[in-house]
């Protein structure tokens, strides 16, 4: 057997290399054009390359006031679903991190369904409850519909984190004197909460820009999403679209970002191998 | 207070009976309950001279849903692009994920599982606005065609009878495009996750057993990530079931499921057919949930 051909555990094969470069490049180029394109002096079509590169529609973006509205109703709007979710994430996450009770496995599956079940089951639903209980659509019916799906998310960081910390710690706390809401303050506390923070973030992220959910229950409200999804098919002010574009990808790019970084594992306890 | 914590540590049922009324009460209210009213409207009908909704249980929205061939041309469509989806991703996800699984180490492992991160997490209508500036008949693709001088090529991809359209964007084959990007990281995550979990040993011992790398490969690593492809298939597939952004901004004018339930609850007035509608995929996620078990979807989530 000629010697190229033995195993190397440390060489990827050329192959996987550059399909995994490739595939990684065709995953962000996307974002990259986007950020070209709020620049673009040109205003009628989508020619690449842009013609010429401008500041102006920033200015633009800024001197619109339906933008503005858009933009503090979904901050309201995320804001509120993701305190909402913190407090009923969290309380589920602490319920079922280590109790073991028999309806247990179906509690589960209730709490992570909103987000497996496609996000149109749950707008179709929440708008097939308002049409039966005749409710307005309204920003209270936005918030309530958020909360639910940031309600997982939360849980999910939560109860992650309650799993990876030892069963003993707890007993060790109160074995050695504390009490309950010592063990809680002192023990669970610190090592929860950078999950909690960190799920608050992805909800608050998740909430801005959110769009499938929203549609059903939105009524006349605009969200964010929603005005940019309404201009995509009026495109008339092309360049300020590009503009919010930019503009939300840096607000929900910020929290996903810390995120990342409080929930990340150690370093050296993930290389090592 | 004190008392209180002491009380609820010696009834560990009372605790999580506690903890757990707040969370219970909105899950069975606002989400169990508003998923129970979509079904019941289902079974409602609409009457076809007053458009009104007769709140009387029927199985004719049902009837209507399966005996149109339009209807049923729609479900056929939404699964066949369903498992497209689901292949090409699968394909496409298998090298970023061993290499950064298998071979990646320090630095470039955190660069790849960040670089996975962020455009899963970036804004997902902004995504599919910027491959509508990808996509269209003036855009970057058709730009970098023309200047490959393979614009003939991709003239003759779009003729192609069921693929093709006017211009990538207003075709299927833009569509699949779009949602093969879309679902991309939900299928590198868990095949990634699984392939880190094998051991090291077994590709070894594989190789000193005299396995070329391609055997190896074939015959070790493929078999061992299944179970990751069968997670993130359950992602790619359930996502393209019930989108229905992507079809009404790229694509030919076919409907999709996703599309109908939001036409018919839309213009159309009609929530009992698209709440039958959206009974469609949750169904089918149902089935397919069950085919991924076979093949270990949920050990490597």
């Amino acid at each position: 057997m000629p010697f190229k051909e033995r195993y190397r555990p440390n060489k990827a094969s050329w192959l996987v290399r550059a399909g995994a470069f490739a595939g990684l490049a065709f995953m962000h180029i996307p974002v990259f054009i986007i950020i070209l394109y709020a620049f673009t002096t040109d205003d009628r079509t989508y020619r690449f390359p842009p013609p010429g590169l401008t500041l102006r529609w920033f200015e633009v973006a800024f001197g619109r006031a339906d933008i503005w509205q858009s933009m503090s109703l979904s901050l309201l709007v995320a804001a509120c679903a993701t305190v909402i979710a913190l407090i009923l994430g969290t309380l589920a996450a602490f319920a079922l991190a280590r109790a073991k009770f028999p309806a247990k496995d179906s509690l589960t599956v209730l709490f992570v369904l909103p987000i497996a079940l496609p996000g149109i089951i749950t707008g179709i639903a929440l708008l097939a409850a308002m049409k039966t209980l005749r409710v307005d659509p309204s920003v209270l019916t936005i918030i309530l519909g958020h909360a639910t799906f940031c309600t997982v998310i939360v849980y999910n960081n939560v109860i992650a984190r309650l799993r990876r910390l030892p069963a003993n710690w707890v007993e060790a706390s109160m074995d050695l004197g504390a009490d309950g809401l010592q063990t809680f303050r002192y023990v669970l506390l610190p090592q929860v909460a950078t999950a909690f923070l960190a799920g608050g973030m992805l909800a608050f992220a998740l909430s801005f820009d959110e769009i499938i959910v929203t549609i059903f229950t939105a009524g006349k409200e605009r969200t964010l999403p929603i005005w940019f999804f309404n201009e995509l098919f009026r495109p008339r002010d092309r360049p300020v679209t590009n503009v919010v574009a930019v503009i939300v990808i840096a607000v929900t790019l910020i929290p996903i970002v810390l995120a990342y970084y409080l929930t990340r594992p150690d370093d050296e306890h993930e290389t090592a191998r | 207070m004190r008392a209180a914590s002491t009380f609820f540590y010696r009834r560990p049922y009372w605790y999580v009976a506690l903890l757990l009324v707040p969370p219970l009460l909105w899950f069975g209210t606002v989400y169990l309950g508003s998923l129970f009213a979509l079904l019941a409207q289902s079974f409602y009908r609409i009457d076809d001279f007053t458009a009104q909704i007769v709140r009387e249980p029927t199985l004719d929205t049902y009837r209507q849903l399966v005996t149109q061939p339009a209807n049923v041309d729609i479900v056929l469509r939404t699964v066949s692009m369903a498992i497209c989806v689901t292949i090409a991703c699968a394909i496409i996800a298998l090298p970023i994920a061993i290499y950064m699984a298998r071979y990646a180490s320090g630095r470039m492992k955190a660069f790849f599982y960040v670089g996975v991160m962020l455009p899963m997490w970036t804004s997902y209508l902004v995504k599919i606005y910027a491959w509508r500036l990808l996509l269209a008949k003036e855009g970057i693709i058709a730009w970098c065609f023309g200047k490959l001088g393979l614009t003939g090529l991709l003239e003759t991809l779009l003729e192609a009878p069921g693929i093709g359209g006017p211009s990538l964007s207003s075709s299927y084959l833009g569509m699949f495009i779009v949602f093969v990007y879309m679902w991309l990281p939900f299928m590198i995550l868990p095949m990634a996750a699984a392939l880190e979990r094998v051991p090291g040993s077994l590709l070894q011992a594989s190789a000193d057993l005299g396995a070329r790398p391609s055997q190896t490969f074939r015959n070790v690593m493929l078999p061992l990530a299944v179970p990751g492809i069968a997670a993130g298939s359950v992602f790619t597939f359930s996502l393209t079931m019930g989108d229905y952004i992507i079809p009404s901004v790229v694509g030919a004018p076919g409907y999709f499921i996703g599309m109908m339930v939001y036409v018919q609850q839309g213009t159309a007035g009609n929530i009992p057919l698209a709440a039958a509608f959206s009974v469609v995929p949750i169904v089918l996620i149902f089935v397919y949930l069950g085919i991924a078990r076979r093949f270990g979807a949920f050990d490597a989530l």
